[in-house]
């Protein structure tokens, strides 16, 4: 779409008078200012008690509970919250949360701990410590009310915020005695309920964060607006790794609204302005020219080769899961099969592009954006401040999308960068769609070398697995690499132990293993990260061994999965639910699959169809989740139906090829998502059976894929194999 | 300067004709909810309506509107969040990150206002604004309840 070309050309000064009478919007109500909003977060909450780290108590009763963790979609700030009233004791109606930041948190000795919110481990991460925190706050609560009344505190108990003593009925509330509980010493010996006299954890609450997302006053990091900002628009290097040779600076300059055109780094070049549409607008016209160097050559085919010579390479290849002799084995089966699988790179695509407002001083550096690590944050900006994080903060605001993304710190970098070339001029970056999108940190690429045996009665008696794939850890998280060099996070889903992601199948010769292969395309966490991956190609081709078997796929993995009972009883219960063995309707076809990722075990079941022309239809899509505990069912529902659209979106459509060293997707016209008309009727079904504590926010995702997948087999007799499914013809 | 008529008020811009009205309601009328999305108008959080259409604001610069043109935000769809359409979106708890939802209210809306009955296969041509979170499911749900109709037609 062009845009109609115009001669007005506002000057800077009329523009500025304008941004002044826009502030006069106050008076038509037409405008809320952001930094009333971001002062009443810092300091925390002042017009009430602290009562414990993570409660502060107003006197009118409203309990605001803190959310160390990024509230990025996925109900993590209702969830916690759930944690911590259900041993406060209070009235739920009265809860309100708020983010420390993390200046305060390392100001106080990090008295909340972690705030990271990755790996689903928001909430299992953190349950018990905040659990405490809400049974701490109790105890002291209580204990004020018995010291106003002189009486013992055992005589007393909380209840919805009321603190009754039980003998003489006496009450009062939370609001009435927080300023004397805050100056209590907090319990050290505190006991938290059993699960089952749980009211709170366990109900499928309304989410706490929905009204504001209805009315346009949710303020998310690109919303903040701060006196005298300006807005900025860059482009890095389109080649990862390449420098800045040389721009059209005057050019850039002489177009409206323009104030700075600054170079970040070696590798990267801005554009300050008034308004953020005129600073794209001269970004396009600056021409950077970039140093020729050594990746300008590689493609997706370079890159394809890269990783075939690593299916069968020695070097640089890691042992993630061995049982028996696999080799042996297959070369002495009755049925050889053997397959070679594809995935490509994917975008996060948040629908808030990365951005980030910076504002510096000579000994002061204050940042509004939208993280999932806002220690992470902290530390970069301080760091690309130069100063130390005590003299910087990060104040976060909820994520338009993080789905790992937002993990990495390079917009806060990149906006601190700017604004220090600017001091006193609070500057707020967005990268532009196409930026985004441009400078991620993809899923990585990756081919997957399969072999199985079969004996003359159809049972598998070894499979191999080779990854030959670029490592995460390696790219985003150097310190995490085992010793020798091993990625750890390869083998999700694959481990031979472990309560975090374990192989439920009982196969007596095994060997999974990951080939170590990086490009010059940083790599990074995409929302269930590897299961997705190794789900998809472990679990199309169980289904392709359970055909050359000539066996049900269902049972042939039934039987695999005798010693794994929390693994069969997903797989039940989604096989139930689509009743699995009765004929489906006519035109329709069934896949299954199971999976184990991020302490959580899932199964899915699809029904699909596909007509004459090769067109796909996904009717309906059961998917189970154990999660041990659901401390918001509806909310695991929420993030299994959610978790479809990002599986499906990636196996249908998705993906970043790359040429000349670039990504070619740059925009929604190359890299199309799942919209409604092809999303599928989703049924979760959540089934928390208790004593542990698994993940939510991901693991469901990697059972979406390979359920379709194999009701597509079902359907056309064609397997899949290299995705997106979008280049199969299935005619 | 150029007068647009934005939730009811006259408002006098000072901008480039060019410049979408995305960036005139988002910097200088400071009316947020309104989203940058992806700028070409695909992925629909920039939705507003304009005389009772949606259209998609990264792609309407201001030097084509009118200061009769009637154009409604998020912030002026009804005075105190309480549209039938966001109404519905409360009460089966759609958004998950939310960043999507202005646009996808906004589109539900203008549905509404020509059908106000739609089947799924209304739904499913009017509603094609990108939600990454996954809430189709969800928001389906929430059109044919603030329609008042089932979800079993088309």
């Amino acid at each position: 779409m062009t845009l109609r070309k115009t001669t007005t050309n506002v000057s800077r000064r009329r523009f500025l008078i304008s941004t002044a009478a826009a502030g006069g919007g106050l008076a038509l109500g037409l405008y809320a200012p952001w930094p009333k909003k971001a002062l009443a977060q810092t300091p925390l909450a002042a017009d009430g008690s602290e009562v414990g780290a993570w409660v502060f108590i107003r006197p009118n009763d409203d309990v605001v509970i803190r959310i160390a963790r990024s509230e990025m979609g996925q109900g993590t700030l209702t969830g916690l919250a759930q944690l911590v009233a259900e041993e406060l004791e209070c009235d739920w109606k009265k809860v309100r949360t708020e983010y420390p930041t993390p200046g305060q948190n390392l100001a106080r000795k990090r008295i909340w701990g972690d705030m990271s919110t990755g790996g689903s481990r928001g909430i299992r991460g953190s349950q018990e410590y905040v659990r405490k925190g809400g049974a701490a706050a109790r105890e002291m609560l209580i204990q004020a009310a018995a010291n106003q009344w002189k009486v013992p505190a055992a005589e007393c108990k909380a209840e919805a915020s009321v603190i009754t003593h039980v003998p003489s009925g006496r009450q009062t509330t939370f609001g009435k005695v927080a300023s004397a509980a805050a100056r209590l010493e907090p319990p050290t010996d505190i006991k938290l309920k059993d699960p089952k006299d749980w009211k709170i954890i366990g109900k499928p609450l309304l989410r706490l964060d929905t009204a504001d997302k209805l009315t346009g006053k949710q303020v998310y990091a690109i919303d903040v607006k701060l006196p005298g900002m300006l807005n900025a628009s860059i482009m890095d290097a389109p080649v990862f790794g390449a420098k800045v040779k040389s721009y059209d600076e005057a050019k850039a300059k002489a177009m409206p609204g323009v104030r700075h055109v600054v170079k970040v780094g070696d590798t990267a070049v801005a554009v300050v302005a008034d308004s953020w549409w005129q600073a794209n607008q001269a970004l396009k016209a600056l021409n950077i020219a970039w140093e020729e160097g050594p990746n300008d050559k590689v493609s997706s085919e370079s890159i394809q080769a890269h990783l075939q010579a690593g299916l069968d390479a020695k070097d640089g290849t890691f042992i993630g899961n061995r049982v028996g002799e696999a080799g042996q084995a297959i070369a002495g089966a009755a049925k050889k099969l053997e397959a070679i699988y594809f995935a490509p790179f994917e975008n996060h695509f948040t629908m808030e592009p990365m951005n980030c407002t910076a504002l510096l001083t000579a000994d002061r550096c204050e940042v509004w954006g939208a993280t999932q690590n806002a220690e992470g944050g902290l530390a970069a900006a301080a760091e690309a401040a130069g100063l130390s994080p005590a003299q910087c903060e990060f104040h976060k605001l909820h994520l338009g999308g993080g789905f790992g993304r937002r993990g990495r710190q390079d917009y806060t970098t990149k906006a601190v960068l700017i604004a220090k070339q600017i001091p006193g001029v609070p500057i707020k970056l967005i990268w532009s769609r196409e930026e985004d999108m441009r400078q991620c940190t993809y899923r990585p690429v990756g081919l997957c070398k399969l072999k199985a045996g079969l004996d003359e009665q159809g049972n598998l008696v070894g499979l191999q697995m080779r990854v030959a794939a670029p490592s995460i850890l390696a790219s985003a998280a150097p310190n995490r690499l085992d010793k020798d060099g091993r990625d750890s996070a390869a083998f999700q889903g694959l481990n031979p132990s472990g309560t975090e992601g374990r192989l439920g199948y009982a196969i007596p010769n095994l060997l999974i293993e990951h080939a170590i292969r990086n490009t010059h395309v940083p790599v990074g966490f995409w929302r269930g990260v590897n299961t997705n991956q190794n789900a998809i190609w472990l679990e199309s081709f169980i289904d392709e061994i359970a055909h050359a078997a000539d066996k049900d796929p269902l049972e042939f993995r039934r039987k695999l999965l005798a010693n794994s009972p929390k693994q069969l009883a997903v797989l039940n219960a989604v096989a139930e639910r689509i009743a699995w063995g009765t004929p489906p309707p006519a035109g329709v076809h069934r896949g299954i699959a199971q999976f184990m990722g991020y302490g959580s075990y899932c199964a899915g079941a699809a029904e699909v169809a596909v007509n004459d022309s090769g067109k796909l239809k996904i009717h309906r899509l059961i998917i189970a989740i154990d999660s041990g505990y659901a401390v918001n069912p509806q909310q695991v529902a929420m993030q299994t139906e959610g978790s479809v659209a990002f599986g499906l979106g990636a196996m249908l459509y998705q993906e970043c090829t790359v040429k000349d060293g670039r990504m070619m997707q740059e925009n929604l016209d190359t890299y199309p998502m799942m919209l409604m008309e092809d999303f599928p009727k989703v049924e979760a079904i959540v089934m928390p059976s208790g004593d542990f504590w698994g993940g939510v926010g991901e693991p469901t995702i990697s059972v979406a894929a390979p359920a379709v997948l194999n009701a597509v087999f079902a359907a056309t007799a064609k397997r899949v194999r290299s995705l997106p499914l979008k280049n199969t013809k299935l005619t | 300067m150029v007068k647009l008529n934005v939730n009811g008020n006259t408002v006098d811009v000072n901008a480039d004709g060019d410049m979408p009205l995305l960036w005139v309601l988002r910097e200088q009328l400071g009316l947020t909810g309104t989203k940058y999305g992806c700028g070409i108008a695909q992925c629909g959080a920039c939705s507003v309506h304009i005389d009772g259409e949606v259209q998609r604001s990264c792609s309407v610069p201001i030097s084509s509107l009118k200061s009769t043109d009637k154009i409604i935000t998020i912030e002026g769809l009804s005075s105190n969040g309480d549209h039938p359409v966001q109404k519905a979106w409360l009460a089966l708890d759609v958004p998950q990150c939310g960043y999507c939802q202005s646009g996808q209210i906004m589109a539900a809306a203008a549905l509404l206002q020509t059908k106000p009955k739609p089947t799924d296969a209304d739904i499913d041509a009017a509603m094609t604004n990108v939600c990454r979170c996954g809430t189709y499911q969800r928001i389906r749900a929430a059109v044919h309840s603030a329609a008042g109709s089932n979800g079993n037609q088309g």
